[in-house]
C-alpha cells in the first residue's frame, strides 16, 4: 500500500507586507498505489505548492498528507522528485548524478555501478556517463534527472513540469519514455504539466485545478495511458476520443484563463 | 550569387585592427561592449611608446637619477640585485618572503573563514553570534590595524601573518556565507528527496555549490593581501619587497625603488592570472547551473 492521500489541504502564504495568498483551499486527493495521475491548471493555481507539500518541503496551513497510514512531516527517499530543470548537480558527471541516492544510502559500489549502467541504457545515455551534466542538451538533462530519481527506487515519483522546458519533438519522445517507465516499474506517479495533450496522454486520471483560491475543479478518468502501452502515441493523439477530450479540457482551461485576463485588466489603471 | 565570406584571420585580426569571427557579424557597434575589438595593436603601441620615451630620455641624458633612473642604470642595478641581493638578502628571497606571508595569511584566513561563513549561512546561532563582528570589521581597512598589531606582536613574522590572516578572514567568511545563500533550493530539495542527510547535503551539495563564490573570495583575498603585505613591509620589516623599496629610498637608490615597484605590479598580476587559471581548472562548472 504505497499510494498517497492529501487530506483537506489548505495553504495560505503570508507575504512580508502582511498580505495573504490563498494558494490552496481544501484540496482532497487520493492517489492509489501504482497509479499515474496528471495535474493541470493555469499558472498560479497552486500546482507546485501542492507537490511541494506532498514532497514534504512545505508544511500546509491545515490538513495533512498521509502515506502508509503515517503523516508526512518532511522529505524522504520514498518520494522522488523530478523538477523542471536546474536541479541536477552540475559539478558531477552524469554517472555521479545518477549514483547520488544509492551512494548517500551507502549501497555497495559494485551494485550501484550496475544500477547506473542499467539506467543509462534505459534512458539512452550509455555514451554520456562520464560527461559533466552541463554539456548535455535540455532533453538529455531531464533524462538524467529521471534516471537519478529511479536509481533510488522511490515508491512515489513527483514530477513538476519535468518536460516543460523542452522543445515539442523532444517532449513527445520523453512522454513515451515516462509512459514506458511507468509501465515497467508501476510506480505511483503524480505529474504536473501545463500541456493538455501531455496530461491526457500520460494520466490514468486527470486533475484540473482552478486558481484564486487554488482548488480541484474537475477530475477525469482517462483510458489513454493504458492504451499508450500498445498503440503508438501519434495514433492515440489523433484518435477521435483523445481529440474530443482535449477540446473539452482546453475550453475549461481557456475559460479560466479568460477570467484571469479579465481580472488583470481590472487591475490596470484607467 | 551572394558574396562569399572567408573567415577573418591573420595578424591584423589578432592585433584587433580588423573584425574577428564574432565582431564581424554585428551591425550595432557603439553600445555593444562585445562588439569592441581587443585593440591589441594600440596596447602594444602604448608599451612601445613608453619604453622608447624612457630609452630616448636616457640616451639624451635628460633623466635626473634622483627622480627616475636611466635604462642603463636600471639594468645594471637589476644585475647587481640578482647577483648580490639587497642588504645581505637575495633578491628572490625578498620576493619569496612577501609571497610566503601572503599565502600563509590567506591560507589561515580561508581555514577559519570558510567554515565560519558556512556556519553563518546555515545556522541562526552562528549567524547571530558572528554577524556583529563581521559587519564591524568589514569596513576597516587592514592597514588601520597595523599599529595595534605592532603593539601586540612587535614586528616579527607573527605580526605580519596575523595581519594578513585578519585581512583575508572577513573576505573569506563573507564569500562562504554568500556562497551558501546562492545555493538553489531545488538542488537541496532534490538531495533531501534522494535520501541525503544534513551532513551529506553540506559536503555534497552546499559546499560544491558555494565553491565558485569561495574561489572569488580567495582571489579577492590574494589581491588585498598582496597590497597589504607590501604596505605592512613599508612600515615595519627588514625583509620583503615592501621593505626593500623603503630601505632603498632611505639610501636614495631610486633605481632599486623603481625595480621594486615594477616587481610588485608583476607579481600581483601573476597571482591574479594564476588564480584565474586555477579557477577554470578546479571549477569548470562555474556559471553553468
Ligand atoms: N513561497 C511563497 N510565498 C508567497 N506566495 C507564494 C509562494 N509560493 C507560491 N506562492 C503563490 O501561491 C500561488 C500558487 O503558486 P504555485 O504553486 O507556484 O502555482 P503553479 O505551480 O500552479 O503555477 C501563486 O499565487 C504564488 O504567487
Ligand atoms: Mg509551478
Amino acid at each position: 500500500m504505497s499510494g498517497i492521500v492529501a487530506d483537506n489541504i489548505s495553504m495560505v502564504f503570508t507575504l512580508p507586507n502582511g498580505d495573504q495568498v490563498h494558494a490552496l483551499n481544501n484540496v482532497n486527493l487520493n492517489v492509489k498505489d501504482g497509479e499515474i495521475v496528471s495535474v493541470l491548471g493555469p499558472s498560479g493555481c497552486g500546482k507546485t505548492t501542492l507537490l511541494n507539500i506532498i514532497a514534504g518541503f512545505l508544511r500546509p496551513t491545515s490538513g495533512k498528507i498521509i502515506r502508509e497510514n503515517m503523516e508526512v512531516t518532511g522529505p524522504g527517499s520514498d518520494r522522488g522528485m523530478v523538477f523542471q530543470q536546474g536541479a541536477l548537480f552540475e559539478w558531477m558527471t552524469v554517472e555521479k548524478n545518477i549514483a547520488f541516492g544509492p551512494k548517500m544510502a551507502g549501497r555497495p559500489a559494485a551494485e550501484t555501478k550496475r544500477k547506473v549502467d542499467e539506467l543509462l541504457q534505459i534512458v539512452g545515455l550509455q555514451d554520456f556517463g562520464k560527461k559533466p551534466v552541463y554539456q548535455l542538451s535540455g532533453g538529455m538533462q531531464q533524462r538524467v534527472a529521471l534516471a537519478r530519481c529511479l536509481a533510488n527506487d522511490p515508491e512515489v515519483i513527483l514530477m513538476d513540469e519535468p518536460l516543460g522546458a523542452l522543445d515539442a519533438l523532444t517532449r513527445e519522445k520523453m512522454q513515451s519514455l515516462v509512459l514506458k517507465l511507468w509501465k515497467e516499474t508501476r510506480k505511483t506517479i503524480i505529474l504536473i504539466t501545463h500541456s493538455v495533450e501531455e496530461a491526457l496522454f500520460l494520466g490514468e486520471r486527470l486533475i484540473v485545478m482552478a486558481p484564486r483560491p487554488g482548488r480541484i475543479l474537475r477530475e477525469y478518468e482517462l483510458p489513454f495511458a493504458d492504451r499508450g502501452l500498445v498503440e503508438s502515441p501519434r495514433q492515440i493523439k489523433a484518435s477521435h476520443e483523445f481529440v474530443e477530450t482535449r477540446e473539452e479540457v482546453l475550453s475549461l482551461i481557456w475559460g479560466m484563463e479568460e477570467e484571469i485576463m479579465g481580472n488583470d485588466q481590472e487591475l490596470e489603471p484607467a | 550569387m551572394s558574396k562569399h565570406h572567408t573567415p577573418p584571420s591573420g595578424v591584423s585580426v589578432w592585433l584587433g585592427l580588423k573584425d574577428n569571427v564574432f565582431t564581424q557579424q554585428k551591425t550595432v557597434r557603439f553600445g555593444d561592449a562585445s562588439a569592441v575589438n581587443s585593440g591589441r595593436f594600440y596596447s602594444i603601441l602604448t608599451v612601445v611608446i613608453l619604453l622608447s620615451a624612457w630609452g630616448i630620455a636616457s640616451a639624451l641624458g635628460m633623466l635626473e637619477s634622483f627622480y627616475w633612473p636611466s635604462v642603463n642604470a636600471t639594468l645594471t642595478r637589476m644585475g647587481k640585485l640578482l647577483s648580490e641581493g639587497f642588504r645581505n638578502v637575495a633578491f628572490w628571497d625578498h620576493i619569496g618572503i612577501s609571497v610566503f606571508r601572503v599565502l600563509g595569511g590567506v591560507l589561515l584566513g580561508a581555514l577559519v573563514g570558510i567554515p565560519l561563513g558556512l556556519a553563518m549561512g546555515l545556522s541562526s546561532i552562528a549567524r547571530g553570534l558572528f554577524d556583529p563582528i563581521v559587519e564591524f570589521m568589514r569596513p576597516i581597512p587592514p592597514l588601520a590595524l597595523i599599529p595595534l598589531i605592532i603593539l601586540w606582536f612587535g614586528i616579527d613574522e607573527t605580526a605580519k601573518i596575523f595581519l594578513l590572516f585578519l585581512a583575508s578572514l572577513f573576505i573569506m567568511t563573507i564569500a562562504a556565507r554568500s556562497g551558501v545563500n546562492s545555493v538553489k533550493i531545488t538542488k537541496v530539495h532534490a538531495a533531501y528527496s534522494l535520501g541525503a542527510s544534513r551532513t551529506q547535503i553540506l559536503f555534497h551539495v552546499i559546499l560544491p555549490n558555494a565553491l565558485p563564490e569561495i574561489f572569488t573570495g580567495l582571489r579577492t583575498a590574494m589581491g588585498v593581501c598582496w597590497g597589504t603585505v607590501v604596505a605592512a613591509e613599508l612600515v615595519a620589516a627588514d625583509k620583503g619587497v615592501g621593505s626593500m623599496i623603503m630601505i632603498a629610498k632611505n639610501f636614495l637608490q631610486t633605481d632599486t625603488v623603481v625595480i621594486g615597484i615594477m616587481v610588485i605590479g608583476l607579481i600581483g598580476y601573476t597571482i591574479e592570472l594564476g588564480m584565474r587559471y586555477l579557477e577554470r581548472l578546479l571549477i569548470p562548472w562555474q556559471g553553468k547551473g
